[in-house]
């Protein structure tokens, strides 16, 4: 999907859901993200790619506040979410993050039933108003997950008893069930095989529809294949942001090209 | 000390045989160590341990085997109608026993001769007096067939300590030379002290298996002893307990459960609630510098001993509680339940103060080791900190947690000093947790600790109820070991 031109046209026309501006983060005396500024657009799948260690992760993790769980992480710039700055103080993370959703590198299911994996956000955020309400919203999220076939006769099993890649699906389906309008995903597929990695990219292709997809990944292929949009981090600066096509057909930086075409990573 | 010399003489030869066994390796390989099959200080080890390990062993066997060799040579001299009614002969040989020893310091002191310790005769001499000069008080006149035992017994424990010394001596020597010849280049040093020091941990996990083993086996002993003596019915589906001396107690385990399961499940009560929060504060709230004096504080509880906080159940709780509930109108809540300070509730509420590091320090564990993917995962879904420790990470560690509470249970059934001193001593069925009761342990202590006869039914029954006791919080410590186990595999 080097070729997808027309993608990249089709994409300019967004609306801008995320601006970031001037984004530092520290953790403890390390630098770790440098004056970073994107905008990443709504219904995109946007893809961040790069080395180990360049702060791609940390990024992602600023969308929603997760870094706010590390005691040492601090973070400064701004970053506006259809029009408010996340990092306000009026701001609660809490309610931040059932509005951008994450999953996660290892799949992580709850140690509970399907069902109630699924149901855990709903409950928690009151988004069924009766059993039956909550049984549907279970159904829908588990169907976009594309696992509801698989699963649907054993909603009431655990799980964590469920392959890998039916976990890593079950848990964006679990992301999905609250509503987000954005979606984090870090390294979704790196604990996966590559059938699986299949299913969940078809997913991440079928989620844009709806939602704004931020994808880390350190393979090229699957940042190609999903993403309208590539961010390339180096040393945690934002090298180079661009149409997908662009960046990988005709990179302007010399580090993009050097780590596209495999000399530096 | 005799014995302490052989000690010393094995060890001084194992250390010789250490440094010989180094240098004859080493001198057979021409002084280069890369010859020899082994490090060089394998062959010294294999030297000291083939001294070290048939030595001691001999030893033990020998210590173990010869008093009782020689007690029974000895009181086979006794004859039956020495034996006063209702004694045994144990009795008899703790005084033969006596005057050895007291013929012995005599002798040590130069009060008396050797020979003349041997040929004394209590029909012409006032033993007593003159043992009596040297510090060794008889509570009887010697009679002459306990003197003539007496001095048997020093004889045959002096020719048993002299082939002692010399067997053990011979044994050492032989394994010091056996092992001097293997010292040569090509023996394989190092496979043998392998295989010896496994033996010794071996032996140091059976010695753990064996003493457990051998304690039910005592208690299982005296047991079938109580029961010879009083019917099984009684004791397991009776309803009082009310031991006296005329013979028709009434001994059943009933009462006494029923009150050491009550003041268990308030000791629970105070303790889980209160070690539970204390271990999620601890272990997600608290910043690492409040955990790192918190944590230590909160077990400094743990090592408190348990008399102590005996006193504190008898000086401050229980006061308290009368305060509370008791004195009437000069009381706070101006009611009369309560009338003495020991009762169900001081020593549940001390005992729970007691296990609550105990479930702390076991939940904290067992939290922290769920992993912090979970609670990411919670958290990225628009969880707060305590809906997601609610609804992920207590589940998520909740058989640990189960199996922490059991644990705790076994040790609050077992407990002695705290009930002994906060519960009080009347066995009774009540629910009312303002009233004394008794539990187990307490009456373990109190009928093996009085005056009575310890072949009566009254003192057995101790034995009978603390076998009860260990069946209990044995079952108790394997359901929590199943639970753990079980659920653990699951959520992995």
């Amino acid at each position: 999907m080097y070729d997808a031109p027309s993608l990249g046209a089709q994409v300019e026309q967004q609306d801008i859901k995320i601006s970031a501006k001037k984004v530092q983060v520290y953790y403890g005396d390390t630098h770790a993200i440098k004056d970073v500024d994107i905008e990443i657009e709504s219904k995109t799948v946007t893809a961040f790619i790069g080395p180990s260690g360049c702060g791609k992760s940390t990024f992602l993790r600023c969308l929603n506040r997760m870094n706010d769980t590390i005691d040492i992480c601090r973070v400064e710039g701004d970053i506006i979410l259809d029009g408010e700055d996340i990092y306000d103080k009026k701001v609660d993370p809490v309610q931040l993050r059932a509005k951008v959703g994450m999953v996660f590198q290892k799949p992580n299911p709850f140690p509970k039933s399907i069902y109630d994996n699924i149901a855990y956000g709903p409950r928690i955020h009151g988004l069924a108003k009766s059993k039956a309400d909550l049984d549907e919203i279970v159904e829908k999220s588990l169907r976009r997950g594309a696992i509801w076939n698989e699963v649907k006769d054993r909603l009431h099993a655990p799980g964590t008893g469920l392959s890998g890649g039916q976990q890593q699906r079950l848990c964006i389906a679990r992301a999905i069930a609250t509503e987000p309008e954005v979606l984090l995903m870090d390294e979704p597929c790196s604990a996966l095989d590559p059938i699986a990695t299949a299913q969940v990219e078809e997913l991440i292709d079928e989620l844009r529809n709806q939602y704004s997809v931020v994808i880390v990944t350190h393979s090229m292929q699957q940042a190609a294949r999903v993403s309208q949009k590539t961010a390339f981090f180096h040393l945690g600066h934002l090298v180079e942001y661009g149409a997908t096509g662009n960046i990988f057909t005709t990179p302007q930086d010399e580090r993009t090209e050097s780590y596209i075409t495999g000399r530096i990573g | 000390m005799p014995v302490l010399w052989l000690v010393l003489i094995i060890l001084g030869l194992a250390a010789l045989g250490f440094i010989m066994g180094r240098q004859r390796a080493l001198k057979s390989a021409g002084g280069d160590s890369r010859k020899l099959h082994s490090l060089p200080n394998y062959y010294g080890a294999n030297v000291a341990l083939s001294v070290l390990v048939p030595s001691f062993g001999v030893l033990i066997v020998w210590l173990l085997a010869q008093p009782m060799l020689i007690d029974r040579a000895v009181s086979a001299m006794i004859p039956p109608e020495l034996i006063p009614e209702n004694t045994t002969t144990g009795l008899v040989m703790s005084d033969v026993r006596r005057v050895a020893e007291g013929l012995d310091v005599a002798v040590e002191k130069g009060a008396m001769s050797a020979s003349e310790a041997n040929s004394v005769r209590s029909e012409f001499t006032d033993l007593r007096a003159r043992l009596g000069d040297v510090g060794v008080a008889l509570g009887q006149d010697v009679r002459p067939e306990v003197l003539r035992a007496a001095q048997r017994y020093r004889t045959l424990n002096a020719t048993g300590n002299m082939a002692l010394t010399i067997v053990i001596c011979l044994v050492a020597v032989a394994g010091f030379i056996n092992a001097l010849r293997h010292c040569t280049a090509e023996y394989r040093a190092r496979n043998v002290v392998e295989r010896a020091i496994l033996v010794i941990l071996m032996a140091a996990a059976s010695i753990a298996i064996l003493s457990t083993i051998g304690i039910v086996l005592s208690m299982l002993f005296e047991s079938v002893n109580f029961f010879g003596l009083h019917r099984w019915t009684d004791f397991f589906f009776g309803t009082t307990w009310a031991p006296n001396f005329r013979g028709d107690s009434e001994l059943s385990i009933l009462p006494l459960l029923w009150g050491t399961l009550y003041i268990s499940f308030i000791a629970l009560l105070v303790a889980v609630p209160v070690g539970l929060f204390a271990a999620i504060y601890l272990s997600e709230y608290a910043g690492s510098k409040t955990r790192s004096f918190a944590k230590p504080l909160l077990e400094i509880l743990a090592g408190i001993p348990t008399i102590v906080y005996g006193l504190f159940a008898l000086l401050t709780v229980g006061p308290l509680l009368v305060k509370v509930f008791g004195q009437g109108d000069n009381g706070l809540l101006g009611v009369e339940w309560m009338s003495g300070a020991t009762s169900v509730l001081t020593a549940g509420i001390v005992m729970g103060i007691m296990l609550i590091p105990f479930v702390s320090s076991l939940s904290d564990d067992i939290i922290n080791a769920v992993p912090q993917s979970m609670r990411d995962g919670s958290l990225g879904l628009g969880a707060t900190k305590s809906e997601t420790i609610r609804q992920v990470v207590v589940p998520a560690a909740l058989p640990g947690i189960v199996g922490a509470i059991l644990l705790a249970a076994s040790r609050a059934i077992g407990e002695t000093m705290i009930v002994v001193m906060g519960a009080g001593a009347i066995a009774k069925f009540s629910v009312n947790p303002l009233e004394s009761m008794t539990t187990i342990t307490t009456r373990i202590v109190s009928q093996l600790t009085g005056d009575g006869d310890f072949a009566s039914p009254e003192t057995l029954v101790a034995f009978a109820l603390g076998l009860t006791l260990f069946v209990l919080t044995l079952g108790l410590n394997v359901l929590a070991l199943y639970i753990v186990r079980k659920y653990r595999e699951q959520y992995e």
